[in-house]
């Protein structure tokens, strides 16, 4: 395989492990508090704490493991990404760091605070929709170039309705994909009230992230037409995402089997998301880098492949031994440990 | 004058990174001292090690989220604020951060695992067998991204050809002659560091009467490690100066004021400088600069006048120089005060004096780190890759960076309070006696 599509595939790759773990996450921050809130704190809060208080620096390393990996494999990209993102990069930056500290500070720190609950709750929602904006500009038409300055052309981008229904699907399964998580989780610690709230929010947004992929399918179609043509192509790619879709809303419904039910909801985003990634190729940003511009030498390449098999042979293990003291151990996720 | 926006870039990377190591330091030396602590406490059977390594283990998850975040901070804000740089150099660093991330990731898992799995085994040794990777993790990041600064300082492993980078080796570029100095030197002193911070904690308790078995020990353990780590960070500097002396010269002069190429060179301890290189009041040992350099009185040392005007670090760097050997001095003499003199005579442990030294050990330790990193950065000016590219070349031309350097000093502001109001708060509520009698009951 060329190096370039074996760079952008690990990359991929990583940005789908990132979506995944990232929105159990920030979906959870967000479900924590509307427990508090809502006053059904002591009905799921436990719950979340207990998964992810192992977990949360884990679900860090994914982002910074693929914006390094963005710079290894792709030096140009990260050039352009670089100079336009300062400010929305940064943004999100800030955010990040105020949910991740907040975190800490409300988990381990003292004092029960539902400030920083807040904070951490709010981020869970904006970084998503912050970190999408990164999707929308590689479709093109927000940046040009101006002989050496690379500008960005924020206001088009805030006006554009294909980058408001790219924001809205990120929210939306960030949400729907939590939610089936914990579906999953609470049933394994057998907890029924856990259960009954949080299969509800799931059954809850299972609507609206269906509604937003269409919706982004069609704004695509008008914002970048080629790109829309080529997903076309790829029809059976999302077609089978569709039909994991199904199965997961059926098996939600019918209220058993929420272990099977979670993984339909990851093939469902992996398919999707690798027919979106598919069809985007060969440009990683429209139309000034594509993977064969910008690629990284020779050498290099091989080395950072290299480091990337010694590393996840390092990796598999440990994550293992993680999610089986934690995510599987029924005991531990009962509480009894 | 109004800041450009190199100026802006340079200052948010200052800060960025000025914040950011004060966390990374602790985040490389604390797990040190809690494997430590716990291996003494299970080999001793001893509870009062064992709660040290929870209590630490427990504070430790507040400055390990805000390293976190500060890093990743730090991280973005290289392709950020440095686009252009990043796009030539990221060819060759690339290598040491992907296996940095892969160090931080490991370090990430088993610290989750660690954190959350005391008196989950049947053996105590398990549960102590998950903090080695937790040390070799944060260990080996800090060793990868150390790599990064020394390749900047003195690059190798590649070619340039028009303005590209080419027929690069990777493995060349990252053991770079910058490599083995800096990179102990950086391990050293966070290890020192993270030995004094919590030095001093124990002994404020003691010096405000809360001193019982559990502080004694805590200050005993630490201070005997800080000791050997102040050894340790004393032959790393002497390291460093051979380094510099054969491969940055130019650096070695600035720092020492050192002008004339000659043989026994000069050592310069404190002084002041003027604008025409005139050097007052400063304290002068012959020949030692020379020796420090290249073990020998009479070895030559080059001088700042070989090098043209405007390939010079400013001489301010002196003063920072002066003050990081210093603190090193004084955290080798109060730790070797207290493990040797007080092993015979005790009396020395509990003298006020020397207790408030060592409290002020641990933020002087902290103050040399930043010291240290701000001659290093310093006195490779004006390049930000030694020979090869300047840092007014690599900044980016985005408008906004004034903004976005605002937006991050509240960020640390409000991060910086509120860690040290936690921190405060964690233990405040609950002395070790209390939990000691809560946990094990005694």
């Amino acid at each position: 395989m060329d190096m370039e599509i074996l760079g952008i595939s690990i990359l991929w790759i990583f940005l789908f492990g990132y979506l995944i773990v990232a929105s159990i996450d920030f979906g959870a921050g967000f479900f924590a508090f509307y427990g508090r809130i809502t006053g059904h704190e002591h009905v799921i809060n436990h719950l979340i704490s207990r998964y992810l208080s192992p977990v949360w620096e884990v679900t860090n390393v994914f982002f910074v493991f693929f914006f390094v990996g963005l710079i290894g494999f792709f030096p140009d990209a990260a050039y352009y990404y670089g100079t336009a993102l300062l400010i929305p990069g940064s943004i999100s930056l800030i955010l990040l760091a105020i949910r991740g500290s907040f975190y800490a500070f409300s988990n381990y720190g003292s004092r029960e605070s539902t400030l920083y609950l807040f904070l951490y709750g709010a981020t869970g929602l904006l970084i998503p929709a912050s970190l999408s904006t990164a999707l929308t500009i590689s479709e093109g038409g927000f940046l040009v170039k101006e002989g050496d300055k690379v500008v960005f052309l924020a206001s088009k981008l805030f006006t554009s309705p294909y980058s408001w229904s790219v924001v809205v699907l990120a929210i939306v399964s960030v949400l729907f994909i939590s939610s089936s998580f914990l579906t999953y989780y609470a049933s394994r610690a057998q907890d029924r009230k856990a259960l009954g709230l949080v299969r509800k929010f799931a059954l809850f947004w299972i609507g609206p992230t269906i509604l937003a992929s269409l919706l982004v399918f069609a704004s695509l179609g008008k914002h970048n037409p080629g790109h829309f043509e080529k997903a076309l192509d790829l029809w059976y790619l999302f077609g089978l995402s569709l039909l994991f879709f199904c199965i997961a809303f059926i098996l939600l419904i019918k209220g058993k089997r929420y272990g099977l039910s979670f993984i339909m909801v990851l093939f469902q985003f992996f398919f999707a998301f690798f027919g979106y990634g598919a069809s985007h190729l060969p440009y990683i940003l429209e139309p000034y880098v594509t993977i064969f511009s910008s690629h990284t030498n020779e050498a290099m390449g091989y080395a950072l492949v290299t480091a990337f098999i010694a590393g996840l042979l390092l990796l598999i293990p440990s994550l293992g031994l993680l999610l089986r003291l934690f995510l599987f151990d029924a005991d531990y996720i009962k509480g009894k440990k | 004058m109004e800041w450009s926006n190199v100026d802006w870039s340079r200052m948010l990377t200052a800060m960025t990174l000025g914040f950011h190591i004060i966390f990374a330091t602790i985040g490389v030396g604390i797990p040190v001292m809690i494997c430590l602590a716990e291996w003494i406490g299970i080999k001793k059977g001893d509870s009062h090690y064992i709660l040290m390594a929870r209590r630490w283990a427990r504070g430790f998850t507040i400055t390990v989220a805000v390293g976190v975040v500060t890093g990743t901070c730090i991280g973005l804000q290289l392709s950020l604020l440095w686009p252009s740089f990043m796009r030539i150099a990221g060819q060759v660093i690339s290598l040491p951060l992907f296996m940095e991330t892969f160090a931080f990731f490991f370090e990430a898992i088993f610290l989750g695992i660690y954190l959350y799995t005391w008196d989950r085994f049947k053996k105590p040794i398990y549960h102590w067998l998950l903090s080695l990777p937790v040390v070799i993790g944060s260990s080996a990041s800090a060793f990868f991204i150390t790599t990064v600064n020394a390749f900047m300082n003195t690059p190798q492993g590649f070619k340039l050809k028009e303005g590209a980078l080419v027929e690069i080796e990777p493995i060349i570029a990252m053991l770079n002659p910058a490599t083995p100095s800096k990179t102990f030197h950086v391990l050293t002193s966070s290890y020192l560091s993270a030995a004094f911070i919590l030095a001093g904690i124990a002994a404020f308790a003691i010096l405000r009467g809360r001193g019982g078995d559990y502080q004694r020990k805590a200050l005993k353990l630490t201070l005997t490690a800080g000791f050997v780590f102040a050894l340790g960070t004393a032959i790393a500097g002497d390291v460093s100066a051979k380094f510099l002396s054969k491969y940055q010269p130019e650096k070695l002069a600035a720092l020492e004021w050192h002008f004339e190429t000659e043989p026994g060179a000069d050592l310069l301890l404190f002084g002041k400088i003027d604008e025409n290189n005139e050097i007052t009041n400063a304290i002068k040992i012959p020949g030692m600069l020379s020796f420090l350099a290249g073990n020998s009185f009479g070895h030559e040392v080059t001088g700042l006048n070989e090098f043209p005007e405007e390939v010079r670090p400013p001489l301010w760097i002196h003063y920072l120089f002066d003050s990081m050997v210093g603190i090193g001095v004084f955290a080798l003499m109060i730790s070797g005060t207290y493990t040797i003199i007080g092993k015979r005579r005790s009396s020395i442990r509990n003298s006020k004096l020397l207790l408030m030294m060592i409290i002020s050990g641990g933020p002087l330790s902290m103050l040399a780190v930043e010291l240290g990193w701000i001659l290093a950065e310093v006195g490779r000016q004006p390049w930000i890759l030694r020979g090869y590219m300047k840092v007014s070349e690599g900044a980016t031309t985005a408008a906004g960076v004034r903004m976005t350097f605002m937006l991050f000093l509240g960020l640390y502001l409000l991060l910086g309070t509120i860690t040290v109001a936690v921190l405060g708060k964690m233990f405040k509520n609950k002395p070790p006696h209390v939990e000691l009698g809560e946990r094990y009951g005694k």
